[in-house]
């Protein structure tokens, strides 16, 4: 499959790469972009922000593999990212991402972001989401949901298969 | 009884307050921006003349407003240390990588208030010939990054931000970046060399400091979202009646993310030092108590980073006396004042003010676990010392929440975050270490109890329970 940024997203990253003195400074704008579009970043990606700001694609893949957030390969259409550090432990926040695995059909022991068969749903643990006070939290695609019950878990799961 | 003080936080949670700009200038918004551009000079006792941008410096050196990002290093300072004369331009960073664990207040503000700090950076672009800023947002907030372009662009069209600013000819620009997702962007060059579209590796300092040689090596301005909003209530009170909120050397107020064992979680918002760490956690105005038949064992109370205090602890606090005399006086753990000297001199501090409540059916050695193994997922890399300490950290906690504890653990921990701080590029070093050196010092009962426990049950034959990291439950041992 040949790789093409359709227009419109071009000459939004276009306008983008002007907020910035130096081009380079886009890249982390570029990636988000790419990869709301495209689902993931892929080698092709990184070659086409590279060229497009006047790096080495090494420029590109180096941030692509620093920064958690960016991911090589296409995960779930439902992304489910459960907060695991202190205050949303003490809030239960392991027994919630154990409960989304089962459900699921994933592997709870596993430590990386687990994807169901069907590309549904990827369930992964990661570092403070910054709304402590509402622990337990789970951020599910762009949406954040606060002190999630294990009902309120289950409805999550429910409209991801809708999907 | 002691009460919150709500000056940044006053219209969040009001019913109809939205983060529109009609709302904003509905409640006053955007009078401190037109009152600071149409103030005069200042001529001071020497004859020498300050400009109405110096004044604002001036002012905000002189309310004392110090940063409330975690080091809560003197704002005005901070920005008198900036290079006027280098020639090159001088930019301001917005830092809203709130990612410090335990912190959730610039995430209020941001949400929900997003005009106040545009305010806010507008007055302190203005104040220090900033011509180019940026709001450095992380990741994991898409929400606040809608909100704050949609408030730029409000911005822009009532002519309080882009070209010839309310008629005065300044013209300035501020643009929205996402972060990716990494802890060390918090760190003020990290988050510079991320915003230049590299990994966040903070910078050696000297050479690098910010206000000399920052952004793309320019003089550059790193605040917190909260310390930029202040400058906004400083402007609009006037600096002398703004020193008067909070107490000496702590003024003005801040917003204190409460969270753990207690029955009110949340952001409230105080006067820096009028409240002492037991009302916080006690009174029914903040963190309305314990849960029923818990007694507290232990605070974290700046974020995760500030070494943990344990319940009954006493500390010598230096104290000036009606005679005027400086001297140390026994203060008890939870009549400490939460502000950021008293936290500082009982060995500890305020950092992004985080409290985290432990009661006493938490682990000290699970909680630890779970803390060490962030800074291991968070190391940037850079220095060996703390890319390599950190997850070693990290794996003896492990080994003692799983089963595989032994006795020599407590010292192991200590000697191993020792060989950290003090020996990386950033203060991440120390970030990861002092939770570990506090927690075994003052829990070293506990983790040495676990240590023998591991150990004599394996020799009776138990197996380790090989459950892969991350860890699991957190809940009563």
């Amino acid at each position: 499959m040949s790789f093409s940024v359709p227009s419109s997203l071009e000459a939004e990253l276009d306008e983008l790469t002007t907020h910035y003195p130096v081009k380079r400074s886009a890249s982390l704008m570029f990636l988000h972009a790419l990869q709301e579009h495209f689902g993931y970043i892929s080698k092709e990606a990184m070659e086409w922000t590279a060229s497009k700001l006047e790096l080495q694609p090494i420029n590109v893949f180096e941030l692509v593999t620093f920064y958690p957030m960016f991911r090589q390969e296409p995960l779930g259409k439902t992304h489910i990212k459960v907060c695991r550090t202190l205050s949303c432990a003490l809030q239960g926040s392991a027994e919630l991402r154990e409960q989304f695995c089962k459900r699921l059909g994933l592997d709870s022991q596993a430590h990386t972001a687990q994807t169901t068969p069907d590309g549904k749903f990827t369930v992964e643990f990661v570092e403070c989401l910054a709304s402590c006070g509402t622990a337990p939290v789970v951020l599910v695609n762009e949406s954040l949901y606060q002190m999630v019950s294990p009902a309120a878990a289950d409805e999550i799961l429910r409209k991801g298969n809708l999907k | 009884m002691a009460e919150q003080f709500k000056l940044i936080t006053k219209h969040l949670d009001e019913p109809g307050f939205s983060p529109d700009i009609e709302c904003y200038l509905q409640h006053g918004g955007y009078a401190a921006l037109r009152k600071a551009v149409a103030s005069p000079s200042r001529e001071l006792a020497d004859g020498k003349k300050l400009s109405p941008q110096e004044v604002l410096r001036e002012d905000v050196k002189a309310s004392g407003l110090r940063g409330r990002g975690g080091a809560g290093f003197s704002a005005g300072l901070k920005w008198s240390f900036v290079d006027r004369r280098s020639g090159k331009p001088i930019y301001l960073i917005c830092n809203a990588d709130e990612s410090e664990p335990g912190t959730f207040k610039d995430r209020q503000i941001l949400h929900r208030d997003p005009h106040q700090l545009i305010e806010g950076m507008i007055l302190s672009c203005w104040a220090n010939d900033v011509k180019l800023a940026y709001i450095y947002i992380r990741g994991e907030m898409p929400e606040g990054a809608r909100l704050l372009n949609v408030a730029l662009k409000e911005a822009r069209s009532k002519g309080f931000l882009g070209k010839n600013i309310l008629g005065t000819g300044y013209d300035l620009e501020i643009h929205v970046h996402r972060g990716a997702g990494a802890y060390i962007c918090g760190e003020e060059t990290g988050l510079i060399e991320s915003l230049e579209g590299k990994r966040a590796y903070p910078r050696i300092k000297p050479p690098y400091f910010p206000a000399i040689l920052g952004l793309y090596m320019c003089p550059t301005i790193v605040n917190n979202v909260e310390t930029l909003c202040h400058v906004t209530h400083i402007v609009n009170m006037g600096a002398a009646e703004y020193a008067k909120l909070g107490t000496p050397n702590n003024t003005g107020t801040r917003i204190v993310s409460l969270s753990g064992d207690i029955n009110r979680p949340g952001y409230y918002e105080i006067e820096v030092g009028k409240v002492t760490l037991g009302q916080l956690i006690h009174d029914s105005n903040f963190g309305g108590g314990l849960k029923p038949g818990r007694s507290l064992k232990a605070i974290i109370p700046g974020g995760s980073s500030s070494k943990v205090l344990k319940a009954g602890e006493v500390f010598k606090l230096n104290r000036k006396g009606p005679d005027g005399q400086m001297s140390k006086i026994d203060v008890p753990m939870l009549d400490l004042p939460y502000d950021f000297d008293s936290l500082q001199q009982a060995g500890t501090m305020s950092g992004s003010s985080a409290v985290i409540v432990l009661d006493d059916s938490r682990s000290m050695v699970k909680t630890l676990g779970n803390l060490s193994e962030f800074y291991a997922h968070e190391s940037c890399g850079q220095c060996t010392p703390c890319r390599e300490g950190a997850l070693w950290l990290a794996k003896a906690t492990h080994r003692l929440t799983h089963g595989e504890g032994r006795k020599e653990d407590t010292a192991y921990l200590a000697h191993i975050a020792q060989n950290i701080q003090g020996r990386t590029i950033c203060a991440f070093g120390e970030a990861a270490a002092w939770p570990v050196l506090s927690f075994v010092k003052k829990f070293k009962d506990e983790f040495d109890a676990q240590g023998a426990a591991d150990e004599a049950a394996r020799a009776k034959g138990a197996q380790p329970t090989h459950r892969p990291s991350p860890v699991g439950t957190l809940n009563p041992h």
